[in-house]
């Protein structure tokens, strides 16, 4: 780090207005985190690890893409500390600064995602599917699903396109976002 | 208004009294109906079923022109602003056509208009920067509900609906039905809308309304892996399976949701979450719900597009309801039938006591005790 980056939880704070080292290790949230199961780091141990770890670490940490934004955590915490909101932030500044290590088929659902809003404004499942299989190359996920969802009038073939699509060109641009 | 016909089809305009009075002063100028992309793609039924429950209900609500996309979850997991940006465009556009609601069925499109909603009156200098990020005027003025809010306060009328003679008996009577929250509908608390986020009930409330008994479990608030759904399967089976037979143990007969992401979590992959050979649990949205116990046809409700067949659930539950009238009139027949033998003796040992001379011992003593035992044996 150098003296010009400010500490990760100062920027966090800077962000969010929430200082993760109020955070008291109760644990309260690790205890309800539906995917503290599948996670190297559980929300405590997140809120410590972007108080006291090297940025690096915090930012190429995996475990911030497996949240599920559910928010149990955040509704428990005994002290407001909005792990869900932190780690909503930590993975902000992790694509901004380049050092985003989410698992491939995560990044690729987000990414055909936003896609398919820039470009129709709304979404396409249809296009949001094939785009995401070309993303990741796992062409055959959920193929036998596809007929019996298409006879249910569950799958449009076409993308509705909204008429106000410059507007919504606008936010992204705004935003500052290009999926 | 017990005394007001019962229609089915509303006018466009028309408001039944009492249905004016549940939605009070804050109807406004009626309700704005956000339907999001789910409504329109993978989940039409919920859509469906909506449309069709106002409409008996005479509630009126109104598509948004040329909404779009909430961003979901990935809006805001990649830019805090874009999360806030997206959704903020439709609740400029339902305030530019003059309404003050907006209705959204979808529970992640609740939680993302009602949010941003929040971040805009709560966040420094954003609702100074909201118009030039939109390109549109924008104040802030619209509030955000959903489907189970929206039914939670026509409950009165839903439940005095139900309870009017229909021409079918009600099927849901009796069924015993786990109302599952997940994630957006009631967290962040503050958009819980006055529902506890812990131990929510205004789904249960619905779903009593409707003559069903709602079920006490352990996984209301639970997340079913929600967003997961395509890119990470494995954990959504897992949560799945820990909800489905939670619900079942507890004697669920079916789960009711008001999210399409759930349900299509727990329908399309109900398959791969039970291979013990336990039947299905089907997965119904509570707009399906009051409209079964409304008496609408199931065809209008779309309950043909899930993937864990209901037509088999709800041939079982009209044919209970069928045979519990039949039973109830039995019942009843068979208490009128001895009312009218206790009268009738009633009336003979009146007519001998009046036949037997004045002062006579013997004659009043009969028919007092005779009475309760013959009463039991009719």
């Amino acid at each position: 780090m150098t003296s010009s980056t400010p500490h990760l939880a100062t920027e966090i704070e800077a962000a969010t207005g929430i200082n993760p080292a109020t955070c008291y290790q109760c644990g309260k949230c690790s205890a309800g985190c539906p995917m503290a199961s599948e996670s190297d780091l559980r929300p405590h141990q997140v809120m410590r690890r972007v108080t006291y770890g090297t940025r690096e670490q915090a930012l190429q940490d995996e475990t911030i893409w497996l949240c599920l934004t559910c928010e149990t955590c955040s509704a428990r915490c005994p002290n407001a500390c909005d792990p869900a909101r932190i780690i909503d932030a930590v993975r902000e500044i992790a694509i901004e600064s380049g050092q985003a290590n989410l698992p491939r088929n995560i990044g690729a659902f987000h990414k055909a995602f936003l896609e398919q809003i820039r470009t129709n404004g709304r979404l396409h499942e249809m296009g949001l599917v094939m785009d995401y299989k070309l993303k990741t190359g796992d062409l055959m996920k959920d193929v036998t699903n596809a007929p019996a969802m298409f006879t249910r009038g569950k799958l449009n073939l076409r993308a509705d396109k909204i008429d106000g699509i410059n507007e919504v060109r606008r936010i992204f641009e705004q935003c500052g976002v290009t999926p | 208004m017990r005394g007001d016909p019962v229609t089915t089809v509303a006018e466009d305009v028309t408001v039944p009294a009492a249905a004016a009075d549940a939605a009070g002063a804050k109807a406004g100028r009626g309700i704005a109906y956000y339907p999001g992309c789910s409504l329109h793609g993978t989940s039409p039924e919920f859509d469906e079923s909506l449309r069709a429950v106002v409409e008996a209900l005479g509630i009126p609500v109104a598509e948004i022109p040329d909404w779009n996309c909430c961003g979901a979850s990935s809006g805001h997991t990649t830019d805090h602003l874009l999360g806030v940006a997206l959704p903020a465009r439709n609740l400029a556009l339902a305030e530019a056509q003059g309404f003050d609601r907006v209705l959204a069925p979808c529970a992640a499109c609740y939680n993302r208009l009602s949010a941003a909603s929040l971040a805009v009156a709560t966040e420094d200098g954003l609702a100074e920067r909201m118009p030039e990020i939109l390109g549109r005027p924008f104040n802030n003025t619209v509030s955000v509900f959903n489907a189970v809010q929206l039914l939670h306060e026509y409950g009165p009328l839903i439940e005095e609906r139900v309870a009017a003679s229909l021409a079918e008996p009600n099927p849901l009577h009796g069924v015993k039905l786990a109302a599952y929250y997940g994630c957006l509908l009631v967290r962040p608390p503050e958009l819980a809308g006055g529902d506890d986020p812990e131990q929510p009930m205004m789904m249960d409330d619905v779903i009593n309304a409707c003559g069903a008994d709602d079920v006490e479990w352990n996984m209301k608030v639970e997340c079913c892996g929600g967003a997961f759904s395509i890119s990470r399967t494995s954990s959504v089976v897992r949560l799945g399976r820990s909800i489905i037979e939670d619900a079942r143990r507890n004697g669920a007969e079916a789960i009711v949701v008001a999210c399409p992401l759930c349900h299509s979590n727990l329908d399309l992959r109900q398959k791969a979450m039970t291979e013990r050979g336990e039947r299905p649990l089907p997965i119904l949205f509570i707009t399906q719900v009051v409209g079964l116990a409304l008496g609408l046809p199931a065809e209008s409700l779309g309950l043909n597009r899930h993937f864990v067949a209901t037509d088999q659930f709800i041939e079982d539950l009209v044919t209970r309801a069928a045979a519990r009238v039949k039973e109830e009139q039995r019942l009843q027949a068979e208490a009128e039938a001895k009312a009218a033998a206790r009268a009738a003796r009633r009336a003979e040992a009146e007519k001998a006591k009046a036949a037997a001379p004045a002062g006579g011992e013997a004659a009043p003593a009969a028919p007092s005790d005779a009475a309760p035992d013959a009463g039991g044996d009719a």
